[in-house]
């Protein structure tokens, strides 16, 4: 029974520190991202602004590191290297389409060449930030506006011509998934 | 370097003009959307890349600053572009308004 | 480079006019809060354009960066307000 007690109040302690170690890792995170925005925005290094600068982002630090990364975990890393493998091939996909709705614009028979129609398609998605990050990519990528997007992964999608809508989901949802782990 | 940055300025130019004129000639507000939203982020993004470069004539710590600034802003509207979009489009859609299609062209 | 700049930041102004059609012509609510969006856009990169005209660009940097902030937060504020306003659905039949 001593022993029973013991044990789990070294787990719970283990557990605690463990805890203690996250949120310290996340406090730190925010407090070096709070920091280094307010070296960039003020430009000045006296030792004077400096110091208020460490005071204010510590205090923020402090009181919201639970804000930007709610529970700390590797594989923070391992998504954000596979996230900037995404970000070239996102600004590559949003020139061409770019070229594409100018090309639209510019046409002298417009209203002919467009369609406008509202397309619905389910995903796997299970976590908000990969909802979001595919929410996002798709009103970025020209000829396609997200309109809602729910939490069970259902989105609805203006296009503007039926070459646009076709590309959906497709491509872009597989990637989005490697990123954030998911299956598609 | 300078042949650089008037190639980036004239492609933003191109493609602001292009979400200006989009603006006026699209036919509903749904597809108005398509050429406002997102050709003016591409816009931002090469002319202010462009002027980034060009600010690094001078090159110490004041312009190196400068310079990662100017790449903030940037960030910031690729954030802030889609979302300030989607916001708008949601209000249409709860407004109850209805969007053009190829059928109203023809009758 | 000065001149170059100079003539982007006109052909800039002259787009911020034709938006300001959509602006104030719109049909409906939301088609002006897009030509608004449209003009502050433009904005952003004209105040940076006429920083490096007056040789002043760690000042209009911030103002910039300023006004693509209140931008955001202009539009998503005005959006929201005009979330369940009735009336834009007739208003978007009145030609």
């Amino acid at each position: 029974m001593n022993s029973l007690t013991k044990e789990v109040a070294s787990k719970k302690s283990s557990r605690r520190t463990a805890t203690f170690f996250k949120s310290f890792l996340s406090f730190f995170l925010t407090f070096i991202l709070m920091f280094g925005t307010w070296l960039v925005l003020s430009g000045k290094f006296d030792p004077l602004l400096l110091w208020l600068g460490g005071l204010s982002s510590f205090l923020i630090a402090f009181y919201f590191y639970d804000l930007l990364f709610p529970a700390f975990e590797s594989g923070y890393a391992v998504t954000f290297i596979r996230f900037s493998k995404y970000a070239p091939w996102l600004i590559y996909e949003i020139m061409k389409a770019n070229f594409h709705i100018l090309k639209i614009v510019f046409h002298p028979r417009m209203k002919e060449l467009i369609d406008p129609h509202i397309i619905t398609f389910k995903t796997n998605l299970k976590s908000d930030i990969a909802i979001t990050t595919l929410a996002n990519s798709i009103t970025l990528t020209p000829g396609t506006i997200t309109v809602t997007a729910t939490s069970d992964g259902v989105f609805k999608v203006h296009a503007i011509d039926r070459e646009s809508a076709e590309a959906l989901p497709g491509i872009m949802l597989e990637k989005v998934a490697h990123v954030f782990g998911e299956d598609v | 370097m300078d042949i650089l940055v008037i190639i980036f300025i004239l492609f933003g130019l191109l493609f602001f003009i292009g979400g200006a004129v989009g603006i006026i000639r699209m036919p509903d507000f749904y597809s108005r959307l398509h050429p406002a939203g997102k050709l003016d982020t591409l816009g931002i993004m090469a002319v202010v890349i462009g002027l980034a470069i060009y600010n690094l004539h001078h090159f110490d710590t004041l312009s190196v600053l400068l310079s990662i600034k100017m790449i903030l802003i940037v960030f910031f509207v690729f954030l802030s572009s889609p979302t300030a979009t989607h916001s708008i489009v949601d209000a249409g859609m709860r407004a109850g308004l209805r969007h053009w299609t190829q059928k109203q062209r023809k009758e | 480079m000065i001149t170059f700049f100079l003539t982007v930041s006109i052909i800039m102004c002259l787009l911020m006019l034709l938006s300001m059609y959509r602006a104030l012509f719109g049909p409906t609510v939301l088609d002006r809060l897009i030509g608004v969006n449209a003009i502050g856009s433009k904005t952003v990169v004209l105040l940076l354009l006429i920083g490096f005209l007056y040789e002043r660009v760690d000042m209009f940097v911030d103002i910039a960066l300023a006004y693509a902030f209140l931008n955001f937060v202009a539009v998503l504020a005005a959006s929201r307000y005009f979330h369940k306003r009735k009336g834009l659905y007739e208003e978007s039949f009145m030609d």
